[in-house]
C-alpha cells in the first residue's frame, strides 16, 4: 500500500558551510532505500495529473511503479521513452512548476519529489549498467543535422535517430552540451552527469562535431544541399548588457562570461587549468534568475567576503527556481531587492569600485503580470564591490539568422515559427533559445522533441 | 592529412613562429580580417589568432603566433606533424574590400603579419597598396617578401635602426605624406599604443583609420561579451561586430585597461609553465 503521509524527503545535501567552498554537487542522489521510500509515497493516480503537466509527458506514474518494484533499468527505460536526458532533466527541470506543481499530494504532505526520483532512477541504472539507449528504428537513408548541442538540439538528435535517421551535430565550442556545459555549473549538474548523458545519445549511432560556427564555418544554405533537413538549436548566446556608464570597467562581467570561465573553462582551477578568472572581494550580482543564482552561488565558492544579488523587483517576482534561490541564501548569499543600477563606479584604472543604485517601489504588473518596479526619486545609494555580474538576459546570437537567406525572425530577433510550427524555409526547424530567446532547459527540450516529430513528418513525403 | 595537423612550421625569429594547418572548412570560407580560435590543450585556454593566409584548394590555414604567455609558448613549442586541439573559425566580421584609391597598411611587430591578408584583398581590388612595417629592431621584421609581392611600396622601419628606416611607424608614414602620397584609408595593426597614435596622425593626415582590435576573448562567438570595446560611445563585441573598426571614435585607453585584467594570472602561468618545460638537454 502507498504510505502518501509519510513526509516528502528533498533528498540529503553537502552541508551549507562545505559546499560553499567547493564545486561538487549540492544535491546527493537518493539511496535505494531512500528511494523506495519516496515511490511508495505516490498514489499511482490513473489521471496523472503529474504527467499532463510534464512538457514532455514522462510516464511518471509507471517510472516510479519500477522503482517501487525494484527495477530501475525499466524505471529508467519508462521515462527515456519520451525523454532522452533524464539525469539532466531530474536535476534541472524546474519540478515545481510542473509535475510537483500538479501532484495530488502537494497540499496535504508535500509533492512526490519526482525529480530525486528520476535522477535516481537514470544515475542508478546507469552506475549498474542498466541504462539502454533505445534501438534505432531501420535506417530511412535520410540525412538531418542538429546545430548546436545544447539540450533542444541533444533532444532533437535523439529523437530524430530513435526514428532511423542519419543524425550529426555540430558544436561550435570545444566541449558539447551548450548552456549545460558553459551556462550551468557542477554543483548543480556535474559534468560527468553531462559526458554520460551525450556518451547515450552518441551510442545511439548520432554524429558529433565540435569547432563548427554555423553561419561562419558553413552555412545553413550549404548545409542543405547535404542533408534532408536541419535543426537550428543554436540557443540564446548573446548577452544583453545594462546600457548603464561604468559597464566597460575592469571588474564587470556579462553572467555569460564569468559562467562560461568556471563551468566550460575551469577557471576555478586555474593555473593548473589556462584560463583565469577573478572574482575579488565583494561581487554584486544584476538580476534575478537562474543565471543570477548561478553567477553568485559560482563566486562565492571562489571565496570573496561578500556575494550580493541585486534585483529590481521584490523575492515574489523573481524568476530562479524556488530551489536555486534558498541554496543562495544557505550559501551566504545576500539578497537586495527593489534596487535598479544607475552607473558602475571605477577608479582612475578603471577598476570597479562600486555600483550606484536607486531603490524601488513595485507598481502596476505589466504585460506578464509580474508588478512593475517603480523608482523612488532621491533614493540613490552606492553598494560597493570589486566585482560586477551582470546577468539580466539573453538575446539569439544572430550568427544563424544573418547568414541564411530567406530565413525569418521576428523584431525580438529570434527565428519566426507559423503555426504548424516551422520556420520561413522548407527544411529547417528550429526550437529552444533561437525561438524564445531565453528560456528553461525543458523547454528548449521539449522544442527539440517537437521538431523531431514535425521533421520524421516532413521526411517521409519526401 | 587530419584536421588541424600542422604541415609545415617556420621559425620567422625567436618569439615569432609560422604554422600552415589543414582545416579545410576553415580554408574554404576565410576572409581577410578574419580569425581563428585555438586550443592546444586539455584545459587550455581559447586563443584568438588572426588569419594570415589560407588556400581552399590545398584545404590549408596560415597563422603566425608570437609567444606571449603560457599558451602562446606551447603553440610554438608544437612540431610538424602535431595536432592543434580544436581550431575554431572563420570568427568575425571581414573588412570591406574594395576600392578606396590608395591605402595604407600598418603593421608593428607580429601585427605584419596581420595586415599581410589585408593588403592582398586590397592590392587585389585594384587598390595602390603601401606598407609601412614598424618593428623594434631588424630580426623582427616578417613577412617582408611576401609583402613586397602584394604591395606597390614596402616601408620597413625599426626602432633602433638596424633596419630600413630608423624611427617609429608613424614618422614613416608622415614623410611619405608629406612628400606628396595622397593616401585615402588605413589599416593598422599592431600594440595598442601604436595603433592608437597611428589612427590619431591618419585623422590629422585626411586619412579614414581602420584599427583591429584585439581585447581578450572566451568564446569568440558572441556569447560572453568579454571583448567589448567602445567604438563611437556605443558597447560592440571585438569577436563579431570586429575585431576591424573604424578607429577615429575607438576607445583605446578602455582597451588598454581591460586587456590589462589578467597581467598577474598571466606571469604566473608563464612562470609555472617555465618551471615544468625546463628544457632537458639544456639549451636554455
Amino acid at each position: 500500500m502507498p504510505n502518501p503521509s509519510r513526509p516528502r524527503n528533498n533528498g540529503k545535501q553537502q552541508d551549507p558551510a562545505v559546499r560553499r567552498k567547493n564545486f561538487d554537487e549540492v544535491a546527493l542522489t537518493f539511496t535505494h532505500e531512500e528511494a523506495l521510500a519516496e515511490a511508495d509515497r505516490c498514489l499511482h493516480c490513473p489521471t496523472h495529473p503529474c504527467q499532463n503537466a510534464c512538457p514532455v509527458g514522462v510516464h511518471i506514474p509507471d517510472f516510479i511503479a519500477y522503482i517501487k518494484a525494484g527495477d530501475v533499468g525499466a524505471a529508467a527505460s519508462e521515462i527515456m521513452k519520451t525523454s532522452l536526458l533524464p539525469a539532466i532533466c531530474g536535476r534541472v527541470c524546474p519540478q515545481e512548476k510542473h509535475c510537483e506543481g500538479h501532484c495530488v499530494l502537494k497540499a496535504k504532505f508535500g509533492s512526490v519529489n519526482i525529480g530525486g526520483l528520476e535522477r535516481y532512477a537514470a544515475d542508478t541504472a546507469r552506475a549498474q549498467g542498466a541504462l539502454k539507449p533505445p534501438v534505432p528504428a531501420a535506417s530511412t537513408g535520410k540525412k538531418v543535422v542538429c546545430i548546436g548541442s545544447g539540450p533542444s538540439s541533444l533532444a532533437c538528435a535523439a529523437e530524430l535517430r530513435r526514428a532511423g535517421h542519419d543524425v550529426t551535430v555540430y558544436e561550435a565550442l570545444h566541449a558539447y552540451g551548450g548552456v549545460l556545459r558553459y551556462g550551468i555549473p557542477s554543483f548543480r549538474l556535474p559534468r560527468e552527469v553531462i559526458n554520460k548523458e551525450i556518451e547515450t545519445v552518441q551510442a545511439m549511432g548520432v554524429k558529433f562535431k565540435t569547432d563548427v560556427l554555423v553561419g561562419a564555418t558553413i552555412k545553413v544554405d550549404e548545409l542543405l544541399k547535404e542533408y534532408d533537413a536541419v535543426y537550428i538549436g543554436s540557443g540564446a548566446g548573446l548577452p544583453t548588457m545594462l546600457g548603464i556608464p561604468g559597464e566597460n570597467g575592469v571588474g564587470v562581467y556579462s553572467a555569460n562570461e564569468f559562467l562560461t570561465r568556471i563551468n566550460l573553462m575551469q577557471a576555478y582551477k586555474f593555473p593548473q587549468t589556462d584560463t583565469p578568472i577573478q572574482a575579488g572581494k565583494h561581487v554584486v550580482v544584476l538580476g534575478g534568475g537562474n543565471s543570477a543564482m548561478d553567477a553568485a552561488r559560482c563566486a562565492m565558492r571562489l571565496g570573496p567576503e561578500s556575494v550580493t544579488i541585486a534585483y529590481r523587483r521584490s523575492r515574489e517576482e523573481m524568476p530562479a527556481r524556488a530551489a536555486e534561490v534558498e541554496h543562495a541564501q544557505e550559501e551566504g548569499i545576500q539578497f537586495e531587492y527593489l534596487v535598479t543600477p544607475k552607473e558602475i563606479l571605477q577608479d582612475e584604472k578603471g577598476r570597479v569600485t562600486g555600483i550606484r543604485f536607486t531603490r524601488n517601489e513595485l507598481g502596476a504588473p505589466d504585460e506578464r503580470g509580474r508588478r512593475r518596479p517603480v523608482e523612488i526619486p532621491g533614493s540613490d545609494f552606492v553598494q560597493p564591490a570589486d566585482t560586477v555580474i551582470t546577468a539580466i538576459g539573453q538575446r539569439p546570437n544572430p550568427t544563424i539568422t544573418k547568414t541564411t537567406s530567406g530565413l525569418k525572425t521576428t523584431e525580438r530577433g529570434v527565428i519566426a515559427l507559423n503555426e504548424k510550427g516551422e520556420t520561413s524555409l522548407p527544411g529547417v526547424y528550429a526550437g529552444g533559445d533561437i525561438i524564445r530567446g531565453g528560456a528553461t532547459v525543458l523547454l528548449a527540450m521539449n522544442d527539440g522533441i517537437a521538431a523531431a516529430g514535425r521533421i520524421n513528418e516532413y521526411l517521409k513525403g519526401k | 592529412m587530419r584536421e588541424n595537423e600542422i604541415l609545415l612550421k617556420e621559425q620567422l625569429n625567436d618569439v615569432v613562429v609560422k604554422f600552415v594547418i589543414y582545416k579545410p572548412m576553415i580554408a574554404a570560407s576565410a576572409k581577410a580580417g578574419q580569425f581563428v580560435i585555438l586550443r592546444g590543450a586539455e584545459n587550455g585556454e581559447r586563443i584568438p589568432v588572426t588569419l594570415v593566409d589560407w588556400d581552399a584548394k590545398k584545404g590549408t590555414i596560415t597563422v603566425i603566433i608570437q609567444s606571449i604567455g603560457k599558451s602562446t609558448f606551447m603553440f610554438n613549442s608544437f612540431k610538424q606533424g602535431d595536432l592543434f586541439l580544436n581550431i575554431l573559425g572563420p570568427l568575425g566580421t571581414p573588412i570591406d574590400v574594395h576600392n578606396y584609391g590608395t591605402v595604407t597598411v600598418v603593421g608593428g611587430g607580429v601585427g605584419i603579419a596581420e595586415v599581410y591578408p589585408i593588403a592582398k584583398a586590397l592590392k587585389a581590388a585594384g587598390n595602390k597598396v603601401i606598407a609601412i612595417l614598424g618593428a623594434r629592431t631588424k630580426s623582427l621584421v616578417i613577412l617582408e617578401e611576401e609583402m613586397k609581392g602584394v604591395c606597390d611600396i614596402v616601408l620597413p622601419c625599426t626602432d633602433d635602426g638596424t633596419y630600413g628606416q630608423k624611427g617609429m611607424v608613424t614618422d614613416v608614414l608622415k614623410g611619405i605624406v608629406t612628400a606628396g602620397e595622397k593616401i585615402n584609408a588605413g589599416f593598422v595593426i599592431g600594440p595598442i599604443p601604436m595603433m592608437k597614435f597611428t589612427s590619431l596622425l591618419m585623422v590629422e593626415l585626411g586619412i579614414e583609420p581602420y584599427a583591429s582590435l584585439n581585447p581578450i576573448m572566451l568564446d569568440g562567438t558572441g556569447m560572453c561579451g568579454c571583448c567589448r570595446v567602445t567604438v563611437d560611445g556605443k558597447v560592440r563585441f571585438a569577436c563579431v561586430d570586429g575585431p576591424m573598426f573604424p578607429a577615429r571614435t575607438i576607445d583605446f585607453n578602455e582597451l588598454i585597461r581591460r586587456t590589462g585584467e589578467y597581467k598577474g594570472e598571466e606571469k604566473r602561468a608563464v612562470e609555472e609553465y617555465e618551471k615544468n618545460h625546463k628544457c632537458k638537454i639544456g639549451l636554455h
